[in-house]
């Protein structure tokens, strides 16, 4: 098992004639990924690699049977991507674009309220389900199936983490990028319920940065449900105030969203948290060792 | 991004909110001449990218023009250091000369993103002139929030319920209702982060106005309003990001020596974590992005040698669709063009590292490589103590 794609998963990607498009789209399919269509508005009726390219999310989906899209369009287009996505009926977006303005999220976030699709991101690296599905712009080669679930805000950070993972012999379930922004699809207590009901995930690790509240909103949701070790690592202990550190959501102000805090309160629930970032593999070990 | 407070009043007028007249001065005539429109006595703000001036000198009452002129000749040049500034402070280069007004009442009104909810705010309280964040911490009881639904913006009664809680009545209630409506359209429509009143007043003669005004931009959305970079005093931003940020690089200046280039804003992070843990100060916060080339990194290792303060320098690269021949290439070409002599350790992993490390030992530069993040750190701080 895993969560939100195995190799049953059929992906659009929007955006695919785009250089980054095309270059993730062949490094996912590389991978082992089912790249059912791509969409380009203009360009429908090609191919690209083989691949239908159409120009609505809705005829890609028709046409093919895709369920899960890859986002890959320009910011200034980007939520519209997604509101495309949600009203052709896929069930999960995972928007890699970085730069989305936050009013354009605000509404994207109201629009998907109640409705059936989950998001993942903007401004992340994706999801991977190793072994089966690649849905972002991660390196697969770190990437080992196993036991582990993976969450986080960040993108080369989580690399550093699976591959300490994978190196200490502890592989993953499935490792999903929430992304950096201050308005985000899926937040960590809907990834970290997933792998609660997930029956192959035994541990999680989870990456947190400086910023907002999503962390100790976690830890508490863990203390009262997780019924599996969680481990974590928390970025930016050493950030100083009102400094925005690179992702959006990533600063100290006024106080709030400071590292030690959001420490403090994962280990008052239970997670076993390491100060440094050398220390991440070994830290969901002792986890696990309990 | 950041504005100074008059430009902020600007754009308000511009949404019917009313504040105090008033000019901005370049010179200490100018200060006197406005000061004489306005009816001799006046107020003197220094403009700075920072909170806190009045508690350090950057705020004086002018009795009459005299008095404003030497306001005007005592603030300009002058550095402001308050607790937002750094250090360093911030050099004052334009004054706001405003009307001396009669204060009533004074409260707090911001709109900004409530990151819980996803929407938009209003916060807003009595305690005008405070501090929010300070405020919020000691007795957060006295703050109102109201987050905005985005499908039906906010309604004038929403408004009503929160000017009300603020204890006013009658005309002025109305006007606080309108106000707001008001100040959410800026927002929307100037895709602001935040935009704040603090203090709004009620004047002795019973009219609100917004005292002083601070906006942040959205700078996801800089693409939809041409005019907002002519709008950035450069004066008050540190030269290495300006350039930075020309290359769409993502750099902070710290205090320490080491200077360091990360690709990825968390393990950027991360790795200015672990240096202090190490004993190691770091220099700056450089998230060198994604996909970039090689010319890319070779102005970030630039803008890093640039610091002064930088005695080594630190690279730590986890390649996924950064390749590490490109890092590599791109330090070997900065190294060599500016001549480098400090010390460098580079640690590589991921895409094409065994490449990348190749260009690097066979550069002849004289760099110090390791598979290892925990070593790497371990070398530069070693090295920078024994030098």
């Amino acid at each position: 098992m895993s969560i939100l794609v195995n190799k049953h998963s059929k992906i659009v990607v929007q955006g695919i004639t785009g250089r980054a498009g095309l270059f993730h789209t062949r490094q996912c399919r590389e991978y082992g990924s089912t790249i059912a269509a791509g969409v380009t508005p203009g360009k429908g009726g090609t191919r690209i690699d083989g691949i239908p390219v159409f120009d609505t999310v809705e005829e890609a989906v028709q046409t093919t049977g895709a369920d899960v899209s890859l986002i890959f369009v320009p910011s200034s287009a980007a939520a519209d991507s997604i509101l495309e996505a949600a009203a052709a009926g896929i069930g999960l977006a995972v928007c890699i674009t970085e730069g989305i303005p936050v009013r354009d999220m605000v509404l994207v976030k109201r629009c998907l309220q109640g409705g059936a699709m989950r998001l993942i991101g903007p401004n992340c690296p994706g999801l991977i389900t190793p072994e089966e599905c690649k849905v972002g712009i991660m390196p697969g080669s770190i990437h080992q199936k196993g036991r582990i679930g993976v969450v986080s805000r960040s993108g080369t950070l989580t690399y550093e983490a699976v591959k300490q993972l994978t190196d200490i012999g502890l592989g993953q379930t499935t490792c999903v990028g929430i992304g950096g922004d201050s308005v985000i699809g899926m937040n960590f207590i809907d990834v970290l319920d997933l792998f609660n009901q997930d029956e192959e995930t035994e541990g999680v690790f989870m990456i947190g940065e400086i910023g907002g509240g999503a962390e100790e909103e976690a830890a508490l949701w863990i203390k009262k449900n997780m019924k599996k070790p969680v481990a974590s690592f928390i970025a930016g202990l050493t950030a100083p105030p009102g400094k925005r550190m690179g992702h959006a959501g990533a600063i100290v102000s006024g106080g709030k969203g400071k590292a030690e805090d959001k420490i403090s309160i994962l280990k008052e629930s239970g997670v076993s948290v390491c100060r440094i970032p050398t220390q991440m593999g070994e830290a969901m070990l002792s986890a696990l060792n309990g | 991004m950041n504005i100074h407070e008059y430009q902020a009043k600007e754009v308000l007028s511009s949404f019917g909110i009313p504040v105090p007249r008033g000019r901005v001065a370049l010179t200490a005539d100018q200060v006197e001449r406005t000061a004489r429109e306005m009816g001799g006595r006046c107020v003197v703000k220094a403009q700075i990218y920072a909170g806190g001036r009045g508690k350090a000198g950057g705020v004086r009452l002018a009795d009459n023009p005299e008095k404003a002129l030497e306001a005007g000749k005592d603030l300009f040049g002058r550095v402001l250091i308050t607790p937002q500034t750094g250090p360093e402070g911030l050099v004052v280069r334009r004054l706001l000369v405003e009307e001396a007004v009669e204060i009533g009442k004074e409260f707090y009104l911001s709109i900004t993103l409530d990151r819980n909810t996803s929407r938009y705010c209003i916060i807003a309280s009595a305690e005008g002139g405070m501090d929010i964040e300070e405020l919020a911490a000691k007795s957060p009881e006295k703050i109102r929030m109201l987050p905005i639904d985005p499908f039906v913006g906010l309604r004038s009664y929403e408004a009503r319920k929160v000017a009300l809680g603020l204890g006013l009545q009658g005309r002025i209630c109305e006007d606080c209702v309108r106000l707001m409506l008001n100040l959410y359209r800026c927002c929307m429509e100037k895709d602001c982060s935040l935009v704040e009143i603090n203090p709004l007043v009620v004047t002795r003669a019973g009219w609100l106005l917004a005292m002083d005004a601070k906006i942040n931009f959205d700078d996801n959305a800089i693409f939809r309003h041409q005019d907002y970079p002519e709008m950035l005093d450069y004066t008050q931003m540190d030269p290495l990001e300006i350039t930075a940020s020309e290359f769409d690089l993502s750099y902070i200046k710290l205090k320490g020596n080491i200077g360091c280039m990360v690709n990825g804003a968390g393990l950027a992070m991360a790795t200015l974590d672990m240096l202090k843990e190490y004993g190691g100060e770091p220099a700056n916060f450089l998230d060198v992005g994604g996909g970039a080339s090689k010319e890319r990194v070779a102005e970030a290792f630039k803008i890093i040698l640039q610091d002064s303060d930088v005695k080594g320098v630190f690279v730590n690269i986890f390649g996924g669709i950064m390749r590490c021949d490109v890092i590599a290439q791109g330090i070997i070409d900065a190294a060599s063009e500016v001549g480098c002599t400090l010390p460098i350790v580079v640690r590589m992993d991921g895409t094409l590292v065994e490449e990348g490390r190749r260009l690097l030992l066979e550069s002849g530069l004289d760099v110090q490589y390791t598979d290892y993040l925990g070593d790497g750190v371990e070398k530069i701080v070693k090295m920078l103590q024994e030098s």
